[in-house]
């Protein structure tokens, strides 16, 4: 089943006189269960289709069909409660609120899907504890490490039940040996059955996936299965470093 | 719905936290309405003073009365005009008693103020003197609480008795009982026949209503000289829906009885409760609008300042919005938050406005009697949480309709 289908899609700026093709013409089909890294170097035009995919933001020209429902002329608003439902997104820089709980934190999507305090809490621990973080659900994002901070990110992300998990460069902020165990949580969240769409322009991150798509130019340059993808090893020593 | 409640008390949440993490500046911001609110109340405490005061003060006159005197009781700059008239005489009451239709009560009223009075070496002071008749019992609500009020035999017989105020009986029978002792008033022995009902002080405490002795209109006159003091006819009508028709009646037997050519003008003036109340009503009036502008105007200038802070807190927080937006709060659930919060610091600010003010009314209270309305407290905090809605409508509007990718990217 696809979950995502786009096509010839363009994304363009008006910048004073002088118009900027972001994206020119791109079309892509993204099965459930997949594991697609997208890659680019910078001013290729990766982070608006991300910003696109993510339903952060809309075409100019082009159809977005997302679970069946086409979002390309979506308001605002509806826009947030489709990100809300269906997207998880992990950010390079974290993006957690800085006052705020890991638990809270966690919680947060649930409370703008309007879920009870009681279950919210539930889920929230659920999903700290998947990620390992059971004992520092009270930790606010300056009393975490590097690492952890991501984690309780991607607890965020999971939280919702998403159809999809968008992580654009989640190992960008992160040390070598941290970024591995952030490749081997979102291994395991894959083989959960769930979808990764990994935006990143390391080579040795997106050999993780099963698909690599190369943007360049606001087009696809290619669009390749990965025969022999790499699967991480869980480390054996847990060290706490940022 | 259910929804919304949960997002709703999520952007609660926020602001209490956001005002918490920045107390001084939001202190500091809503120095504008905390001025306006203590201008309000204060306001409000004032004239609730005042009008108890008013009350208090012209509670000595009946609504129903009508008091007919020399010169109209708010005369200006034309009294001069007035004071060359005819005293009206105890001749000119008698008369008009006689010829008078219909009336409740009618009593002539003389006074004199700043006599002395003594008993056994104790003396009470600047006391107000009245000489009248039995029927002042009615026009003037002298109600005795101890003793009984004079008898008609004993005005006709200028028997030497008086009606003190509690004041005096205070002062001259700290501990006896006042009735049937002798005072001494001017060198006139005088028996003590009751005591009048506490009736408080008068406007602004300017003297006391207690304070006052109430003796045979002849007595008075012995006492103090047939010419001393100003004579009023003091006439409590029977139907007080027909006291227009009774004050017509009056207007004419009194020009009758002082022989007024038809060609001119009344040489007396008949006096109302209501032309009090009429300037006191313009005095207030004056009051409260110096009041609203006060208020108004520090609220405008707050409404400004809370804006304006508003503005700084959603730049401030553009990240914290953008990530809201990112996992799906809509754009009223981010209008909400910023609402709130500058409700919040508007309401915080309404609320130390309140607690300044109060122990400003307590300091009004030992001058005028008076206490802060409940009502209007209720009402400054809803000026409050008003005037924080409308100033932070422009904020929270930039901050709802962000775009997700500029306020996540902003740094």
């Amino acid at each position: 089943m696809n979950i995502i289908t786009i096509e010839h899609i363009a994304k363009i700026y008006q910048v004073g006189t002088e118009e900027v093709r972001a994206l020119s013409d791109v079309s892509l089909k993204i099965d459930a269960n997949e594991y697609v890294a997208i890659m680019g170097p910078s001013g290729s035009g990766k982070s608006t289709l991300m910003n696109i995919l993510g339903c952060l933001d809309t075409p100019t020209k082009g159809k977005y069909d997302f679970t069946g429902v086409n979002v390309s002329e979506m308001n605002d608003n509806e826009l947030a409660q489709i990100r809300n439902e269906k997207i998880g997104f992990v950010f390079q820089t974290f993006n957690l609120l800085p006052r705020s709980t890991a638990l809270h934190n966690v919680e947060l999507p649930l409370i703008y899907a309007g879920i009870p305090t009681v279950e919210r809490r539930e889920r929230a621990e659920a999903a700290l504890e998947n990620v390992g973080l059971s004992d520092r659900m009270t930790h606010k994002p300056n009393e975490l490490s590097g690492g952890q901070r991501q984690r309780v990110a991607v607890a965020r992300a999971l939280v919702t039940k998403p159809s999809i998990i968008l992580a654009d460069e989640p190992t960008g902020n992160l040390d070598t040996k941290t970024g591995e165990d952030i490749m081997y949580l979102f291994n395991e969240i894959y083989e959960q059955g769930n979808t990764i769409i990994l935006v990143t322009h390391e080579e040795y991150i997106a050999e993780h996936a099963n698909r690599i798509i190369r943007v360049r130019d606001g087009l696809v340059e290619s669009d390749l299965q990965v025969d022999n993808r790499k699967i991480p090893e869980k480390r054996v020593e847990q060290t706490e470093e940022g | 719905m259910f929804q919304t409640l949960i997002a709703l008390k999520e952007g609660m949440l926020i602001a209490l936290r956001a005002i918490r993490a920045n107390k001084l500046r939001s202190v500091l911001t809503t120095l504008g309405i905390i001025i306006g609110i203590v201008a309000v109340t204060t306001m409000s405490t004032a004239i609730v003073g005042l009008e108890s005061a008013f009350l208090n003060s012209i509670s000595s006159l009946g609504s129903d009365v009508l008091y007919v005197d020399k010169m109209p009781w708010f005369a200006g700059g034309d009294w001069r005009r007035y004071r060359n008239r005819k005293d009206i005489t105890f001749e000119d009451y008698e008369k008009l008693k006689s010829m008078l239709s219909s009336y409740d009560a009618i009593a002539p009223n003389i006074r004199t103020f700043g006599r002395t009075i003594k008993y056994q070496g104790k003396n009470a002071e600047s006391t107000l003197i009245y000489g009248t008749t039995p029927d002042f019992l009615r026009t003037g609500g002298a109600i005795p609480q101890e003793g009984r009020f004079m008898t008609e035999f004993e005005v006709h017989a200028s028997r030497r008795v008086c009606i003190i105020g509690t004041d005096i009986a205070d002062i001259l029978f700290p501990n006896e009982d006042p009735i049937g002792k002798n005072v001494k008033m001017e060198n006139v022995k005088l028996k003590v026949i009751g005591v009048l009902e506490k009736q408080g002080s008068g406007f602004l405490g300017s003297f006391s209503l207690d304070g006052q002795v109430i003796m045979p209109i002849k007595v008075f006159q012995r006492a103090f000289g047939e010419t001393r003091g100003r004579l009023r006819i003091d006439v409590k009508v029977a139907d007080i829906d027909k006291i227009d028709e009774t004050k017509d009646e009056i207007r004419a037997h009194m020009r009758t009885i002082r022989k007024v050519p038809p060609t001119e003008e009344d040489d007396f003036a008949i006096n109302q409760q209501e032309m009090f109340t009429e300037i006191y009503d313009q005095t207030v009036g004056v009051i409260a609008i110096a009041g609203i502008v006060i208020t108004a105007l520090s609220l405008f200038v707050g409404a400004i300042g809370i804006m304006n802070i508003m503005f700084v807190s959603v730049t401030e927080r553009t990240k914290e919005i953008g990530i809201r937006k990112a996992i799906g709060a809509k754009q009223w659930a981010i209008l909400a938050q910023f609402l709130f919060e500058a409700s919040f610091i508007c309401i915080i600010g309404g609320i130390i406005g309140i607690v300044i003010s109060f122990p400003i009314s307590l300091i009004i209270d030992q001058f005028l009697p008076t206490a802060m309305p409940i009502n209007i407290v209720v009402i400054a905090i809803l000026i409050s949480a008003f005037v924080g809605l409308i100033s932070g409508i422009l904020p929270a509007y930039k901050a709802s309709k962000l775009d997700p990718v500029d306020a996540l990217r902003y740094e």
